[in-house]
């Protein structure tokens, strides 16, 4: 059964892994693919977990927490990036 | 220069977490692991001290358990039809940015009611008004009026569940009495 | 442990399985909803959802997969933080999205915060920036 599983898990990561990168692609703003770039890191982590679960082990939970983290700094840090840099007009 | 000092009740959960954190990161709950991080948490909390968060002191494990059960059922819902629209509408989704006030002017409130709604999918606090406690909330497929009163409620009844959770007593009272009202 | 531990562990098997299908399926709906969704904004809520309900499906079939006591604290640990950092990347995301005016006003049926955001730039001061942005 595990093996259907995982066979199964696999092939729709593997689309929204490229649906991700579709968008980071063409994704018209740098936002978009910011955005586009934390899902991507979030199906990492989703198939980080389903290694682990499939072959029982736990050596990979922190590079799960790892990747969640990134894609939070990441994404708040160009966020801000981006904010700051269109308001800057706006405030002398 | 000289801060508040912080009782060590209202540091607790802060301590306990830490402590939680530590027993995970080494992935070992032994005693003597435990004391380990216990120590340096309360050393960590003294060195490098924050603002306290201003908890208000009372936590109701009764109404957090149901909370938290309501909170991963409307996840599950949330997310299916978030697909369903992903699937079935996709470019022609309507949405809205709605206002919705909230009832405590405390940060800690404001905080954990964006949190929830933000976590559940279909709703996304986009701006935060401090000074009015007011939510500024993103929502999918909002399509007229009916919906829009339908999303800030669901906002208001995420609120008042926290304020019965951990809300103080003076937001408890008054949300009692609009209740009854 | 139990009387049959076989009959156990193949219902424990079973719904680590659904947990995992499903975990895997809503990454994949994330993506259609990146592809689908036609501006940032709702595109955004296509994309904290599989970081909420999919992580938590899949530590949960770790956990039941370990079948020992100790991990769930530290899965708890690894869900919650995500449950701590994905709003805030959200809605910082979607702050600088609003202000850098990514919205398609036509798919608003209702905005309240445009208003609010025209009163606080003209109270600024800054009309020339206000009437261009738009």
């Amino acid at each position: 059964m595990m093996e259907l599983v995982l066979t199964v898990t696999a092939v729709a990561l593997a689309l929204a892994a490229a649906g991700a990168i579709i968008r980071i692609a063409r994704g018209p703003s740098l936002l978009d693919r910011v955005l586009a770039a934390d899902v991507l890191l979030a199906i990492l982590g989703a198939a980080l977990c389903i290694d682990m679960a499939v072959n029982r082990h736990l050596n990979n939970l922190m590079l799960v927490v790892a990747v969640s983290v990134i894609g939070f700094i990441g994404s708040v840090t160009v966020a801000r990036f981006v904010a700051d840099r269109r308001e800057q007009p706006n405030e002398p | 220069m000289s801060r508040q000092r912080v009782s060590l009740r209202q540091e607790l959960p802060l301590l306990v977490w830490l402590v939680i954190v530590w027993g995970a990161l080494w992935q070992d709950f032994s005693p003597g692991n435990l004391l380990l991080g216990a120590l340096l948490a309360v050393a960590v909390a003294r060195l490098f001290y924050l603002p306290p968060v201003e908890l208000s002191g009372r936590f109701n494990v009764l109404k957090a358990v149901p909370f938290a059960v309501v909170f991963l059922g409307r996840v599950v819902a949330a997310s299916c039809q978030v697909f369903y629209l992903a699937v079935a509408q996709g470019p022609k989704v309507t949405n809205a940015v709605v206002a919705v006030p909230l009832r405590s002017h405390s940060d800690l409130m404001v905080t954990a009611t964006g949190h929830v709604i933000s976590l559940i999918p279909g709703s996304l606090v986009v701006e935060v008004d401090r000074s009015t406690s007011t939510l500024y909330i993103h929502g999918l497929n909002v399509r007229n009026g009916e919906d829009v009163l339908k999303l800030r409620k669901e906002v208001r009844d995420t609120e008042a569940g926290l304020i019965r959770i951990m809300g103080t007593k003076e937001e408890l009272a008054a949300l009692k009495q609009e209740v009854g009202a | 442990m139990s009387p049959e531990p076989n009959a156990v562990d193949t219902l424990i098997d079973a719904v680590s399985a659904v947990f995992m299908v499903v975990g895997a399926l809503m990454s994949l709906a994330a993506a259609i909803g990146l592809l689908r969704f036609p501006d940032l904004m709702s595109r955004m809520h296509a994309a904290t959802k599989p970081q909420v309900l999919g992580l938590f499906l899949l530590l949960a079939a770790v956990g039941l997969q370990l079948r020992t006591w100790w991990v769930w604290p530290v899965l708890l640990v690894a869900w919650i933080f995500q449950l701590l950092t994905v709003p805030v990347s959200a809605h910082m995301v979607g702050r600088a999205g609003y202000r850098t005016k990514h919205l398609h006003k036509e798919l608003l049926s209702t905005d309240e915060l445009e208003a609010v955001v025209v009163k606080a730039a003209k109270a600024a001061r800054d009309s020339e920036e206000n009437d261009g942005g738009m």
